[in-house]
């Protein structure tokens, strides 16, 4: 248990870390454009990661650094894409809010909220003719529940009975309205199990719960071909996006938040199971060290090719 | 019959298209609302679900989920060819097709793909309402990234389909539901997958040029008979193919009539296609004389067969403004 959250931590803190020096990027002016941080959500994206294999195909939200660099994608290409270098993961034309890496298994992030649910769906019916059996999974915040593309997309789903994850992280917050008010009945995965799906409410802040239940749920997709639903109950420390003031929210709300997140949790779980302060703060101290060096790299490239930009539109 | 030959309509082209490409495509998928067990509501896809078993089938009445997983499949390196099953529904799922399948490529920088059809249906018949009447193409013309067809015979019904299928773009390829079930034709069957783009010279003759494509161009050519029986026969192209679009036959054209141009189409004339047609000609220096756009004027169409016959351009419509046209000298 101690070492595999040490792992966790270690994970969670490349991504945390990640997430801070783009904050921070993005006030220094290098980043230009909208930033959405997923720091307080890094469990869900460690905690799944291992469910994936090779062929598989993951679709995320603007939300989505998170889940990219635990599909694996290398740090300095992604901080190259939101500092729009020709280095960056797309070269500069996804941005922060619209990145992918294919070679990752990672089909992409999507800034239209519940999109990527139905083309997670069609990736699962190309691996059922393809010979891959591939499972898709895609991530999407609990705003996105209220998107008629999700709706349709679980059905469709579960009327083929397609291999496909569908991972709901819900932080709470419908962009910057709460979600409870925006539903009469709260509990989410009614929705799913009325079509047919399996559908379970976990705590998203412990990466080991994450792990097992996704892995489950994957393994069953796999064999018996049919989706599965996973609501992963968790929070954002930030804003909406960077420079969202959040007036929206409370002092109060955000220091339960704090005592919440997953970070803050591991820690202290690690200090109860007798490691040492030293050894947790080296694990913060290596992320950052590894994301200064990717960040200053990226910022060292070249700018996004102009002389490209009309490429690519057609075959 | 000659050997690789077919005589069909309309919609029999269109079936034996997607047969072909089912049968030597391994990869495709063919899929929407009714098109497998019944056959398509205009019984276009008839057969093809007993033949080719599980990659033809039916789907929920989900536009977003039947668009958004072929953009899906097409990514994962399927070519699935979806049905919607009216172009006005095509609305409620704009997002799958602008959003999301027009910009893979570019945005991915080509490591990612969309290569998928959607084929649909469009326009006025008697008595359709305001929700199943409209003509949508300059929509996905104005959407970089999809490619934009529309035949009006069976021969074209036929290459289209098999040109659109090979391509590696997006593809929507828009039939009109009133030539369904026209008259039978021998359409030639075995030649090789054309490139996509290209155009037809129906008619020719140096009154004007006039550019036209989809179910109208049936009334254009009457049009232009009418015209050249009276004496001034013009020219008259078909761009089934409204992106890539034949710019070059239509400029040389123009060129060679007086420089007079006619776009006719039956969507309305605001921002229609027929718009960035008399636009390109303009930008070439062409015209001589102020072209003429013929479409619907802009309004909703309206159910009742009188009533929409008021709006839709006519042959006779169509041969006054020609005749026009010609006469400017």
């Amino acid at each position: 248990m101690r070492e595999q959250l040490m792992a966790d931590l270690r994970a969670m803190w490349r991504i945390r870390a990640f997430e801070e020096k783009t904050q921070a990027l993005c006030g220094s002016g290098d980043v230009r454009g909208s930033v959405h941080l997923c720091i307080g959500q890094e469990a869900g994206p460690v905690g799944a990661a291992e469910a994936f294999t090779d062929g598989d195909a993951l679709f995320a939200t603007y939300r989505g650094h998170g889940w990219a660099i635990a599909r694996g994608v290398p740090l300095e290409p992604l901080f190259g894409e939101l500092l729009g270098r020709a280095s960056g993961v797309n070269g500069g034309r996804g941005g922060s809010a619209y990145l992918s890496a294919p070679e990752y298994g990672f089909l992409g992030e999507n800034s239209i909220v519940g999109a990527g649910t139905p083309m997670a769906v069609g990736a699962a019916l190309a691996g059922r003719h393809d010979g891959s059996s591939r499972l898709a999974a895609v991530v999407f915040g609990e705003g996105a529940m209220n998107q008629g593309a999700v709706h349709e997309a679980m059905n469709f789903a579960a009327m083929m009975a397609l291999p496909v994850l569908f991972i709901c992280e819900n932080n709470r917050w419908s962009e910057l309205t709460l979600t409870r008010d925006m539903v009469r009945n709260p509990s989410l995965t009614d929705r799913p199990k009325a079509l047919g799906i399996p559908a379970i409410r976990i705590d998203g802040n412990d990466p080991a719960t994450v792990r097992e239940t996704i892995l489950d749920f994957a393994e069953a997709a796999r064999e018996d071909g049919g989706p599965a639903f996973v609501e992963l109950t968790t929070q954002r420390l930030v804003g909406h996006y960077v420079g969202d003031a959040q007036q929206y929210r409370t002092r109060e709300e955000l220091a339960e938040d704090r005592r919440q997140e997953p970070i803050a949790r591991a820690a202290a779980a690690l200090a109860e199971a007798g490691v040492a302060a030293a050894e947790i703060d080296a694990v913060r101290a290596a992320a950052w060290a590894e994301v200064e060096q990717a960040a200053a790299a990226a910022l060292a490239a070249s700018p996004a090719d102009v002389s490209t930009v009309r490429e690519h539109v057609y075959a | 019959m000659p050997e690789g030959t077919i005589t069909v309509n309309y919609s029999g082209a269109v079936n034996a298209a997607l047969w072909r490409c089912l049968a030597e495509l391994p990869e495709t998928l063919l899929y929407g609302e009714d098109v497998a067990k019944p056959g398509g509501v205009h019984g276009v896809t008839r057969g093809l679900w007993k033949e080719f078993g599980d990659r033809v089938f039916d789907t929920p009445i989900s536009e977003s989920a039947i668009l958004g997983s072929a953009v899906g499949a097409a990514m994962m390196g399927r070519r699935p060819i979806v049905e919607i099953m009216w172009a006005d529904f095509f609305l409620v799922a704009l997002d799958q097709m602008v959003n999301q399948a027009a910009n893979i490529r570019y945005v991915s920088g080509g490591r990612l793909t969309a290569p998928l059809v959607v084929r649909t249906q469009q326009g006025n018949s008697l008595g359709a309402c305001a929700q199943h009447s409209q003509n949508l193409e300059a929509f996905f013309c104005h959407t970089p990234g999809l490619r934009v067809a529309m035949p009006s015979t069976p021969q074209d019904a036929y290459d289209i389909m098999v040109s659109a299928v090979h391509c590696d773009d997006p593809v929507v390829v828009i039939d009109n539901r009133t030539l369904y079930f026209g008259e039978k034709q021998e359409i030639v069957t075995d030649r090789p997958p054309a490139a996509i783009g290209g155009s037809h010279v129906r008619r020719t003759g140096p009154g004007a040029t006039m550019v036209t494509w989809g179910a109208i161009t049936h009334r254009v050519i009457e049009a232009a008979d009418r015209l050249a029986a009276n004496g001034t026969p013009v020219t008259v192209i078909e761009t089934p193919w409204l992106n890539p679009f034949d710019t070059d036959a239509v400029l040389e054209s123009v060129a060679k009539t007086g420089g007079r141009l006619a776009v006719v189409h039956e969507a309305n004339t605001t921002a229609g296609f027929g718009a960035e047609v008399v636009v390109r000609a303009a930008e070439a220096g062409v015209l001589r004389q102020p072209p003429v756009r013929i479409g619907v004027p802009d309004t909703r169409i309206p159910a009742a067969p009188e009533l929409a016959a008021a709006l839709i351009p006519g042959t006779e419509r169509i041969a006054a403004e020609v005749a026009g046209l010609v006469a400017t000298g």
